[in-house]
């Protein structure tokens, strides 16, 4: 036994310090603010991911590092300072109250109006629940039903440690690192999303959501989302929730990458409603979002989303018609009040022959708002018999708004059929004097007509999102009547 | 020597031939420092995404040709609409030549830019009515800073001109490469109505490229309806900029048949400066070849209760490029707006292209703002139909596209015009046609 030197003591204090600083980091949950090689290492480290996917992260920072932000959408805001964000933050803070009484009036009111039962409103607003043995019993029915199917559905995190091959082989093949400005960003530094994966000739019997979703906690600011359906396989994703959410993350850049392997189909419902700013147009979250989805031969990809909350949206779910016969489809209702600016629309790339894509989004701006349609068709050269459909209506109601729509149309190909239409009106007096006259009173009647504006978009919805996102619409615009 | 360095010489060379000491040339001055600060418009710019200048700028223009080339009037007959009487401003190489044209002052002024430069009668005309619209984007800073030449055209109140003015600017090939930046102001007066017509013509294949920037006003109750023909060679390009301003109850109707050239480039701006105005932007392209065209409409809605109508009609054979960038602006104020966008084109060839991006910005509610664009084929059950009635296809196709782009010539108002792009047409498809539209 050597004897217990003055030295080593010395150096088993350092090394116990570096330890205990690390430690602490730990149980912290958060590094220091700022971005660097670093802070991307030390994500990497603290989810104790395998080499190749620090390199990966990091090959994702090097290319941030020489990229500038973009400033081409119609969209004006002060640019967050990237530095002055942690990348890293504890999965729900979210102090944990006694009862609903606790809970923002103004919050449970609205809850009320969408018709989100009490159990649920708890679970959002982060009340202890009591009688939490239903919600649990459907996550592990639920959870049991996927497994027998062979479907995968878990945190990205745990799908890097336990499925490295699928990950692997899908993760940054729709989005590369070096798509775009915050797209890079998210590579390099997302906390968490979700992972699904559907085993060849698989139907998903349920519509997986975020609702019973057990990783709900996990997913921050950055969130990467990756769904890889096989051939022949179907699912429906559905992401968000109606519920407003109070994030005091003001940056939220994720990504989602779809990919949908020969006759294979996925359908991904959104419903954002994030916080939008108050009235006087302070505060509200940037959100700058990287959707794209790729299919293979016969492979459908269809998006649906319902925009109605973030302080800036800057959103383009796309799909890549790589395969011959693939299908894509865009259903989109974006609406701003206040101060909100949205720019949102979507690409459709027809690269296989045969390739079809649809396109219906509708925009309803109100109060002092900016709401843009941009979107992409393009047919390449070897895209025969291409057809595309774009439909954009504006709505504007109030004359401090504007409706935008900049539709790009780039077309290779001589049996191309491609037809865009848009049109921007406001409400008819004529519709809404005959609603008065019938007893609806003018509110009623601007939300009948709106639903009925929005109604090719409601209609993708799944079902009990789509009642739920029709009050929400109600909710939204309340007030912006003169 | 680089373009740039040509135009610094050549600008030093036209400062020793004009009056320096005017009002004009301060603009000159300042348009050319504006030109050197943005330089020539690059593919990263949004407004030439579509479209790279790069290929027509590489040439060693020269802008001022050294000596005047004698034409008569029979070499240029073929161009002219000499089946009506019309008044003619005709240039060659940028010269304006006398004996070609025929100019009045009676009632009215169709003459000479140059000469209301330099003539102190017109200061207050040209004080307010030149560069008041061109705006100072790159290149027409560049027509700006070398401007000494184009027609004038002043009509003032109650007149109604009978006969259509033709402006053509002819290019003899005299020299390697020509670069013209020809200048045209149109002032129309209270009540009065005007027919303008455009050419550009080579007349040989030495290569021209063409800057051109026209400005029209169009005051109260004014009607201006205005054709521009573009079926030059495709060894000569254009650039055009046309800028319109309407007042109250006028009417701008502006048409562009663009069959030939290199590359087309046209920018073509509607300001809707008072009540219940009226603009019309019509359309016909047909080209193949290598040939690109490309238009990028304007239309900004500034008052209320007014009107815009756009119709394009395209067809693309071989590998020939189209840009269509069309957009509707309509300001706060600028309530009961009906504006109208449409945009159709055919691909005949899989090598074509066509990039469309029809734009619509609106701050106002109370509007009726819409716009189409399709892009399609040939109906081949109506091919066939006319096919097994003995219909050759290539006639039949040429139908089919006659039909396609007749609902732009139907709202051509000169009967010469008409048969003149009907003959156009028929020549660009390659066929004889025995029928009238």
């Amino acid at each position: 036994m050597a004897k217990y030197t003055e030295e080593e003591l010395e150096k088993e204090l350092a090394t116990k310090e570096y330890e205990y600083g690390f430690y602490t980091d730990i149980e912290s949950d958060t590094i220091p603010i700022g971005l660097s090689e670093d802070v991307v290492r030390m994500i990497s480290a603290k989810k104790n991911e395998p080499e190749w996917m620090t390199e990966w992260r990091l090959e994702a920072y090097r290319h941030f590092v020489s990229m500038h932000e973009p400033d081409w959408a119609n969209v004006t805001y002060d640019k967050p300072d990237l530095q002055a964000i942690s990348y890293y933050s504890a999965p729900s803070k979210k102090p944990k109250l006694d009862s609903l009484d606790e809970v923002d009036p103004e919050l449970l009111e609205t809850f009320k109006k969408l018709g989100i039962s009490i159990d649920e409103q708890k679970m959002l607003t982060g009340v202890a629940v009591d009688i939490v043995v239903d919600s649990v019993s459907v996550a592990t029915t639920f959870k049991k039903t996927l497994a027998e199917k062979g479907i995968i559905f878990c945190p990205i995190s745990e799908a890097i440690q336990e499925h490295p091959e699928l990950v692997k082989k899908y993760l940054g093949t729709v989005i590369p690192q070096r798509d775009n400005y915050y797209a890079s960003l998210n590579a390099a530094v997302f906390s968490d999303g979700s992972f699904c994966y559907i085993p060849k000739g698989v139907r998903c019997p349920m519509e997986l959501s975020t609702y019973f979703r057990i990783n709900q906690a996990g997913t921050g600011q950055f969130e990467r989302t990756l769904v890889v359906a096989d051939e022949g396989s179907y699912v429906s994703y559905l992401e968000g929730c109606t519920a407003p959410s109070r994030d005091e993350n003001q940056l939220h850049a994720a990504c989602v990458e779809l990919v949908a392997l020969d006759g294979a189909e996925i359908k991904y419902s959104t419903v954002q409603n994030w916080y939008p700013g108050n009235k006087e147009g302070k505060g509200g979250v940037f959100n700058f979002v990287t959707k794209r989805g790729i299919c293979e031969k016969n492979a459908k990809i269809s998006w649906t989303q319902v925009e109605t909350g973030s302080a800036i949206t800057w959103k383009y779910p796309s799909c890549i018609l790589k395969g011959d016969n693939s299908v894509g489809e865009f259903y989109s209702i974006a609406v701003t009040n206040n101060f909100q600016q949205a720019d949102t629309g979507t690409k459709m790339v027809h690269i296989g022959k045969n390739t079809k894509s649809t396109i219906i989004s509708k925009g309803i701006s109100a109060g002092k708002s900016q709401n843009s349609y941009r979107g992409l068709v393009q047919i390449n050269p070897r895209a025969s018999n291409a057809r595309n459909f774009s439909q954009c209506d504006s709505l504007l109601m109030g004359n401090e708004c504007g409706a935008h729509t900049f539709p790009y149309i780039e077309t290779k190909n001589s049996t191309a059929k491609v037809e865009h239409e848009a049109t921007t009106s406001k409400i008819g007096e004529d519709q809404i004097f005959y609603c008065n006259q019938r007893g609806i009173n003018t509110e009623k009647a601007i939300a009948l007509i709106v639903n009925g504006f929005s109604k090719e978009v409601l209609n993708k919805l799944p079902m009990e999102f789509a009642v739920e996102a029709q009050k929400l619409l109600e909710i939204s615009l309340e007030g912006s009547v003169g | 020597m680089s373009f740039k360095e040509n135009i610094l010489s050549s600008f030093l060379a036209l400062e020793n031939e004009v009056n320096t000491d005017s009002y004009v040339h301060e603009l000159r001055s300042k348009a050319l420092s504006d030109f050197e600060s943005k330089g020539l418009p690059l593919r990263k710019d949004e407004a030439y995404k579509y479209t790279s200048l790069k290929s027509l700028f590489n040439k060693d223009y020269s802008f001022f040709p050294k000596e005047e080339a004698a034409i008569s009037y029979g070499d240029i007959k073929q161009y002219l609409m000499h089946q009506i009487d019309a008044y003619r401003v005709i240039f060659i190489d940028g010269i304006y030549s006398s004996h070609l044209s025929q100019t009045t002052h009676d009632k009215f002024d169709v003459c000479l830019m140059s000469s209301t430069l330099n003539n102190p009668k017109y200061a207050s005309v040209i004080e307010n009515y030149y560069n008041k619209l061109a705006g100072d984007d790159s290149l027409t800073s560049l027509n700006t800073a070398f401007a000494r030449e184009g027609a004038y055209i002043h009509i003032p109140k109650n007149v109604h001109v009978e006969k259509p003015i033709e402006i053509v600017n002819f290019s003899t090939g005299n020299e390697a490469s020509l670069m013209l930046q020809p200048r045209n102001l149109v002032v129309v007066g209270e009540n009065s109505q005007v027919q303008i017509i455009e050419r550009q013509q080579s007349l040989t294949e030495n290569a021209t490229l063409t800057n051109s920037v026209t400005e029209i006003f169009a005051d109260k109750r004014s009607m201006v309806d205005y054709y521009k023909i573009q079926n030059d060679l495709t060894t000569a390009s254009l650039i055009d900029h046309t800028t319109v301003e309407q007042k109250d109850n006028s009417e701008v109707r502006l048409h562009t048949f663009s069959f030939g050239g290199a590359l087309t480039r046209n920018n073509l701006t509607f300001y809707q400066r008072g009540e219940h105005c009226n603009s019309v932007l019509n359309g016909v392209t047909i080209i193949g070849g290598k040939q690109h065209v490309d238009h990028s409409t304007l239309v900004h809605h500034t008052a209320p209760n007014c009107e815009s109508f756009q119709e394009y009609k395209q067809i693309f054979d071989d590998r020939s490029v189209g840009v269509f960038n069309g957009k509707v602006l309509v300001d706060k104020v600028a309530q009961k707006i009906n504006a109208f966008q449409q945009n159709n084109n055919i691909l005949i060839s899989d090598k074509a292209t066509i990039n469309a991006k029809p734009q619509l910005e609106i701050f106002a509610d109370d509007v009726r703002c819409s716009h189409g664009c399709t892009i399609g084929q040939l109906d081949e059950d109506a091919l066939f139909y006319m096919q097994s009635r003995g219909i050759g296809k290539k006639e039949a196709r040429a139908l089919l596209m006659f039909a396609f782009a007749n609902s732009v010539l139907e709202s051509v108002k000169i009967p010469e015009i008409k048969t003149r792009i009907t003959k156009l047409i028929a020549n660009k498809l390659g066929v004889e046609i025995g029928f009238d539209l």
